[in-house]
């Protein structure tokens, strides 16, 4: 559980290397780990964004966006995770299909770059499309690129390749060629849209899921999502599933549930911060 | 006459998560240890699922040496502050005590709980067992609630090297997450659990066995023999519209956030609850007691336990249903909640409810409620906590090949050996009954852990 790399691929987005060979053992594309960092800490979902089983380690990327994640990305080379448990979570099972669109909105490159890189792996062509606000948040471009017979890129605000969202390069593969499965991993409003471009083209479309959830072991329940009209639980049904069948509207207000609870936490976290410096 | 136990007062302890039962005085306790009549043929041992010698520990506390009342209790109970606090002994000792014929049976649930609570207090030296003796093999427990903490702890006394697997980051299960600090304190379960390393256990959390490491995997790592008490952790719904609003929780999520994540004391602990001002629970079983009166302690005005059957039936203890009833719990009973509803930001408001009437028995013995045409009410809510039961988490059972399931789904083991299909690996606890109580997963652990010496000495017997 101890850091042995780490590296900021951008600002507040951190890539940490992680001694945890038992996880690294079973560790698949489509899995993740809950951590905990400290002893009054949340229990945090984090994908398995790589690993590898001769070293015993595996790859985390975690985005500062609340409090916990915030301070997971002040942790240093040497420090320790408190618990980290996995892997959990189904496999995303990896299949020769022929053309694969990898799209990415986001942090979402981190949870498609082992789904991606396995089906590469397994003999399919990608095509990789990468969307985030601005060029700086695009991250892990080198990897998702190594494993791509293509790849395309767009921001927000137009800093670097496409400018606009992912789904209207992701419109032009699919009008231009005959395409297997779309894997679709970022924000949910990402997700629908992307999942709605891929329905146009009756291409099958996969999405992976980051509900709420507290044990990620199938005891809570916090994480159920809604997939083709059945509730599931995203930590142990999923968290990939089919996207034609999710209802991202339902896990957009569920993710949203505690908003107000997480600024107070950060808001409070940053200005001890302030206070100490 | 049967001594009270002194409680918190109603007013005071719906604010504030400290136990609420005080347990008895030295004074009340000898009262107490007194009137038991020390029975030729005790019934309250047979009443017990672990047969503890009861009479014989009551006289020893008479006679004024609760440390070895204690020890004769943990010949056969290796967790008798927490039974003494949760086995619901009006179902069991109590109700066969000779006492209770024509007036009040003994207390030995707060007997039991006073002799823990004195050796807590005053160190008595814990272990009856001998972990210096003879080391004997390695067995894997998976699952640290009542029924793999009492298997951990007797195999270890036994004299087999212990681990105990646990997918939490802090052992006890049911006892950890479930039951909340004003019924159990954690520094109870700690100290317990304390007891067990003590013995020799290991005990490795965040550890899930089925996908951090499999079945298969732990007898390759040299264990002889596995018990699985993994219990029924499977949160079930109602099944019915809105299940999915914001505000809708499982017991077991409302629960395990505040117990075992602490999320009571947000922000000082990172893991936040909401609670509204108006709070349903569906259920009336201890869990939603557990979660009523959790409710009512983060600041809920109104607190209801919604139920579709009548007072009679509700499988809570009376005690909880009473301690409930004096915090201010509301019971709404013959109500059936039909559907939620929320408002567009995805947010709990109504709870829609069907009124029921009491019909034939049926399959439980129970009479079925059946609902009355016309009567839909609506109650403004903003938290529904679901407690209906939960069912057996899938992911060891699907990931274990050859594990024999019953019909519901639970495991299947051979009765007098507690073994499942796999050979060398044995089950107990909720995960084989379904969901029970703390004592009888703990009798389950027990026999499962006799079962185990007697499989793992024929074993050898037969291997020489």
């Amino acid at each position: 559980m101890k850091i042995i790399d780490k590296k900021q691929l951008a600002p507040e987005i951190v890539r940490f290397i992680v001694e945890a060979p038992q996880i690294a053992k079973k560790a698949q594309p489509g899995h993740f780990i809950i951590l905990r960092y400290k002893e009054n800490g949340e229990r945090i979902p984090l994908t398995i964004a790589d690993y590898n089983r001769e070293k015993g380690t595996i790859t985390l990327v975690c985005q500062g966006i609340g409090k916990s994640t915030y301070e997971i990305n002040r942790m240093e080379v040497g420090d320790s995770f408190l618990d980290l448990l996995g892997p959990l979570g189904k496999a995303y099972p990896i299949k020769k299909l022929g053309t694969v669109v990898c799209v990415a909105g986001g942090l979402g490159v981190a949870p498609l770059y082992p789904k991606a890189k396995a089906l590469y792996e397994a003999g399919n062509r990608i095509i990789s499309l990468i969307g985030a606000q601005r060029k700086e948040l695009l991250i892990m471009t080198e990897e998702m690129a190594a494993i791509s017979a293509e790849i395309h890129f767009s921001t927000d605000d137009g800093s670097f390749g496409h400018h606009g969202f992912i789904t209207e390069p992701l419109r032009q593969v699919l009008a231009r060629e005959k395409v297997d499965e779309v894997v679709a991993v970022g924000p949910v409003p990402m997700m629908a849209s992307a999942v709605k471009v891929a329905r146009e083209f009756n291409v099958p479309v996969v999405v992976s899921l980051n509900a709420l959830m507290v044990d990620g072991t199938g005891m809570c329940g916090g994480c159920r999502v809604t997939v083709g009209g059945e509730t599931k639980f995203c930590c142990v049904d999923g968290p990939t599933f089919d996207g034609a069948a999710v209802d991202f509207q339902e896990l957009l207000m569920r993710q949203r549930y505690y908003q107000e609870q997480e600024k107070e936490a950060f808001y409070r976290c940053k200005l001890e911060e302030a206070g100490q410096e | 006459m049967r001594q009270q136990m002194p409680k918190q007062d109603p007013a005071v302890r719906r604010t504030n998560f400290d136990e609420v039962a005080l347990g008895f005085t030295a004074e009340q306790a000898l009262a107490e240890a007194k009137r038991c009549l020390n029975c030729k043929k005790p019934l309250c041992v047979q009443g017990c699922p672990v047969e503890i010698d009861i009479p014989q520990f009551i006289t020893l506390l008479v006679a004024g040496k609760p440390d070895q009342a204690l020890a004769k209790i943990k010949e056969k109970n290796s967790l008798p502050a927490i039974c003494g606090r949760v086995c619901p002994q009006e179902n069991q000792c109590e109700k066969q005590c000779v006492l209770g014929r024509k007036g009040e049976p003994v207390a030995i649930g707060a007997l039991e709980r006073y002799c823990a609570d004195w050796g807590r207090a005053n160190q008595a030296v814990e272990s009856t067992g001998d972990p210096a003796g003879a080391v004997k093999e390695k067995v894997a427990v998976v699952g640290s609630g009542p029924a793999g903490l009492t298997a951990a702890a007797d195999l270890a006394l036994m004299g087999y090297q212990v681990t105990l697997f646990e997918s939490l980051h802090a052992p006890g299960g049911v006892l950890r997450y479930g039951i909340p600090e004003f019924r159990l304190p954690k520094a109870i379960v700690d100290y317990e659990v304390g007891n067990l390393t003590k013995l020799g256990v290991e005990i490795k959390t965040n550890v899930l066995v089925g996908q951090t490491v499999t079945i298969d995997e732990l007898f390759a790592l040299g264990y002889e023999a596995v018990f699985i008490g993994t219990g029924a952790g499977l949160p079930y719904f109602l099944q019915i519209p809105g299940e999915n609003l914001n505000g809708v929780y499982s017991a077991n999520e409302f629960l395990t956030r505040v117990n075992l994540m602490k999320a009571y004391l947000f922000p000082e602990y990172d893991t936040p609850i909401r609670i509204g001002k108006r709070v349903a629970v569906v259920g009336a079983g201890n869990v939603a007691m557990d979660a009523a009166r959790t409710a009512l302690r983060l600041g809920a005005e109104t607190v209801s336990i919604v139920y579709r059957r009548s007072r009679a039936e509700m499988p809570a203890r009376r005690e909880e249903i009473e301690n409930a009833e004096e915090e201010g719990v509301v019971f709404r009973l013959l109500t059936n909640p039909v559907r939620l509803e929320g408002d567009e930001r995805g947010n709990l408001t109504t709870m829609v409810c069907q009124k029921m009437a009491l019909g034939e028995p049926d399959a439980s013995g129970r009479r079925r409620p059946v609902p009355i045409p016309g009567s839909e009410e609506e109650l403004p809510v903003d938290t529904v906590i679901v407690a209906v039961g939960q069912g057996p988490n899938p992911i060891l059972l699907q990931a274990t090949t050859g594990l024999a399931l019953n019909k519901r789904g639970y495991i299947e083991v051979d009765p007098e050996t507690m073994m499942t299909s796999i050979p060398g690996v044995f089950a107990g606890g909720d995960i084989v009954t379904g969901a029970a109580t703390v004592i009888a997963a703990m009798g389950a652990g027990k026999k499962a852990a006799r079962a185990i010496d007697r499989y793992l000495a024929a074993k050898k017997e037969a291997g020489k």
